[in-house]
C-alpha cells in the first residue's frame, strides 16, 4: 500500500463488536491516516457504521455492547481503562446521519462544546464561533443571524453547523457517519467540498452509501460487507483495479 | 351506491361520531360547572373567603380550609417534586434497563393505581405513628406526597423520553460527561413538560379527601395552624362534612356548593399556571 509517507492517526486491529449475541463486526483491521479522508463503504448492515461509533466509543452508550480487539490512536488503546472517554470523544469529533442542531441559537450550538469545557470569556466565544463557522463555510450565510434558533436553517445549513460544532472543540479526527443522505444534492456538494478542505487539517473517516461520493473525496476506501472488511486499499485501486472480486461486483454497481 | 361514495359516507359519518362524543363529555364538563356556580355562587364574597366559619360552621366562611389546602399542597410539592423529578431522571438517563428496573418502573405504574384511602392508612402508621409526626399538616402532606410520587415520575419520564435522542448523541460526542449532557441538553427541554405533569398531579391532590381524614385534617378548627405539627382544615373535607355530615345540612347546602366552587377553581387555577409555566419555558427557547 503506497502510504508509508503517512502517519496512521487510528490503528483498528482485529476489531470484534456485538450487539448482544450478535456479532456486528468480524476481524476488523482498517488504519485512518492522519489528514487523508478514509471512506467506509459497503451495502445496509455491513457494520460501517457500528464500525466509525467504536472509534469515539459512541456504542457505550448502547446496553448489551461489548468490543474486542484494539482501536490504538496515536498509538494509545481507546478503550484501555484508564482513557477518559469525555476527552477521547472531544479529540475525536462525529457528524452524524441526520442533522442534530440543539435547539438553541446559532451561537450557543457552536458554542456549546467550548461551555462545557468550561469557557465563559464572551470574546474567546465569539472568535472560536466565528472561527469555526468559516471552517465549515456557513460564516457569510449565517452571520447576521447568530442569535436566531438553528432549527430555522435548512437541512444542509444545519449539517453545516454540526460540523462547525464539532470543529469548535477543536478535534483532531472527525467522523462522519452518512453526512449527507439526509441533505440535498446542492447541500450534499458543499458538505463534499468542505471535507476536502477539512482533510488539510484533520484526520476524516466517512461512511457513505454512495460510492461516487467516497471516489470523490477519499484518499483511502475500506469496503465492508457482512461485518468483514472485504477490501481496504488507496480509493483509486478500490475503484479501479480491486484486488477482490466482490470489491469490484460492488464498486462497479453489479450489486448493492 | 358507488364505493367512492360510500366511503366518503362512511368517513363523514366516523367523524360525527367522534365530534359527538367530544361534545357530549364537554356538555356533562359544563352543565357540572354551571350547577354549582349557580348554586355556589351566591355565597362567594369577600367575607366568604376571608373568615373563619362561624356558629357551628352554618355562617361566616372558609378561609382556613383554603389555607390548609394551600400549606398542605405545598409540603406536597416539597417532597414530590424534587423526588419525582429525581427518580424519574435516574431511571430514564441512568438506569440500565433490566429485569429490575423493568419491575420498578411496573411497580410504579401499579402504585399509581393504589386507592388513595389506603395511602391515608398507609400515612396514618409511617408518619402519624411510626415517625411520630402526630395528625398534622405535616403528616397529611407527606402522605399526599407519597401518593403523588408515582404521577410526578410517570409524568417526567415520559417527559424525558420526548427528547430526541439526537439531542444526548450530539452532546456526549461535543466531549459532555452523561451529568452535563443531561443537565445542558436534556433537562431544559424536558422540565417543561414535567413541570406539566407535576402541577396536573398536585391540583389532583389537592382535592383528596381521604389521605388526610386520618393524618391531619380537622373537622372544625376556629384557627389556622401555627406550625407543621398542628391540624388543618382542608377544602375537600369540609365540603365532604358540610355535605353530608353537619347537623344542618340543608341549611348549609349553598356553603357546601360555594366550597365546591372554591376548590373547582383553585384546581382548575393549578393547571392554567401549569400550562401557562409550559407556554412560557418553551417559547424562550425559541
Amino acid at each position: 500500500m503506497s502510504s508509508a509517507e503517512t502517519a496512521s492517526k487510528i490503528q483498528a486491529r482485529n476489531l470484534d463488536f456485538y450487539y448482544g449475541d450478535v456479532r456486528a463486526l468480524k476481524n476488523v483491521t482498517i488504519d485512518c491516516y492522519d489528514r487523508k479522508v478514509t471512506a467506509i463503504i459497503g451495502p445496509s448492515g455491513c457494520g460501517k457504521s457500528t464500525f466509525i461509533r467504536t472509534l469515539n466509543r459512541m456504542n457505550d452508550v448502547i446496553a448489551g455492547t461489548r468490543v474486542e480487539g484494539t482501536i490504538l490512536l496515536d498509538g494509545k488503546d481507546i478503550n484501555a481503562p484508564d482513557v477518559d472517554v469525555v476527552e477521547l470523544r472531544r479529540r475525536v469529533g462525529m457528524v452524524f446521519q441526520k442533522p442534530n442542531p440543539f435547539p438553541k441559537s446559532i451561537f450557543d450550538n457552536i458554542a456549546y462544546g467550548l461551555r462545557i469545557n468550561g469557557l465563559r470569556d464572551r470574546r474567546k466565544l465569539e472568535e472560536t464561533v466565528e472561527r469555526s463557522l468559516r471552517g465549515a463555510a456557513l460564516w457569510e450565510e449565517v452571520k447576521d443571524r447568530l442569535d436566531e434558533n438553528a432549527f430555522a436553517l435548512s437541512g444542509g445549513q444545519q449539517q453545516r453547523l454540526c460540523i462547525a460544532r464539532s470543529l469548535a472543540v477543536e478535534p483532531e479526527v472527525i467522523l462522519f457517519d452518512e453526512p449527507c443522505s439526509a441533505i440535498d444534492p446542492i447541500a450534499t456538494a458543499k458538505v463534499e467540498d468542505l471535507i476536502e478542505d477539512l482533510k488539510k487539517s484533520y484526520t476524516v473517516v466517512i461512511v457513505t452509501h454512495n460510492m461516487q461520493q467516497a471516489a470523490r473525496v477519499s484518499d483511502f476506501t475500506a469496503f465492508m460487507m457482512l461485518g468483514e472488511l472485504v477490501e481496504f486499499d488507496v480509493t483509486e485501486k478500490i475503484f479501479t483495479n480491486p484486488a477482490n472480486k466482490l470489491t469490484e461486483d460492488y464498486v462497479t454497481g453489479r450489486f448493492g | 351506491m358507488k364505493p367512492a361514495a360510500r366511503k366518503k359516507i362512511i368517513q363523514v359519518i366516523g367523524f360525527l361520531a367522534l365530534r359527538a362524543a367530544m361534545f357530549l363529555v364537554l356538555a356533562i364538563l359544563l352543565l357540572f360547572l354551571y350547577d354549582i356556580g349557580k348554586k355556589g355562587g351566591g355565597v362567594i364574597s369577600w367575607e366568604f373567603l376571608s373568615q373563619a366559619p362561624r356558629r357551628g360552621m352554618t355562617e361566616g366562611g372558609i378561609f382556613p380550609a383554603i389555607f390548609g389546602t394551600f400549606l398542605v399542597t405545598v409540603i406536597t410539592a416539597v417532597l414530590s417534586v424534587p423526588l419525582g423529578m429525581c427518580a424519574a431522571i435516574y431511571l430514564n438517563e441512568y438506569a440500565k434497563q433490566t429485569g429490575l428496573t423493568r419491575l420498578i418502573r411496573l411497580s410504579i405504574r401499579n402504585l399509581s393505581g393504589v386507592p388513595s384511602i389506603v395511602y391515608g392508612l398507609f400515612g396514618v402508621i409511617l408518619f402519624v405513628n411510626v415517625l411520630r409526626f402526630g395528625t398534622s399538616v405535616l403528616s397529611a402532606g407527606l402522605t399526599l406526597g407519597l401518593m403523588t410520587l408515582p404521577w410526578t415520575i410517570t409524568a417526567s419520564e415520559e417527559a424525558l423520553k420526548t427528547i430526541p435522542n439526537a439531542y444526548r448523541e450530539g452532546a456526549l460526542a461535543l466531549g459532555a460527561t452523561k451529568w452535563q449532557m443531561i443537565r445542558t441538553n436534556v433537562l431544559p427541554y424536558a422540565v417543561p413538560g414535567m413541570l406539566t405533569g407535576t402541577v396536573l398531579g398536585l391540583a389532583r391532590a389537592a382535592g383528596e379527601t381521604a389521605p388526610i381524614l386520618f393524618t391531619g385534617a380537622a373537622f372544625y378548627l376556629p384557627f389556622l395552624p401555627k406550625s407543621l405539627g398542628d391540624q388543618f382544615m382542608a377544602l375537600p373535607y369540609h365540603l365532604y362534612i358540610m355535605a353530608t355530615q353537619h347537623h344542618a345540612i340543608l341549611q348549609v347546602r349553598p356553603l357546601a356548593y360555594g366550597t365546591a366552587l372554591v376548590l373547582i377553581v383553585l384546581v382548575l387555577g393549578m393547571n392554567m399556571t401549569a400550562v401557562v409555566v409550559r407556554y412560557r419555558l418553551r417559547r424562550k427557547q425559541r
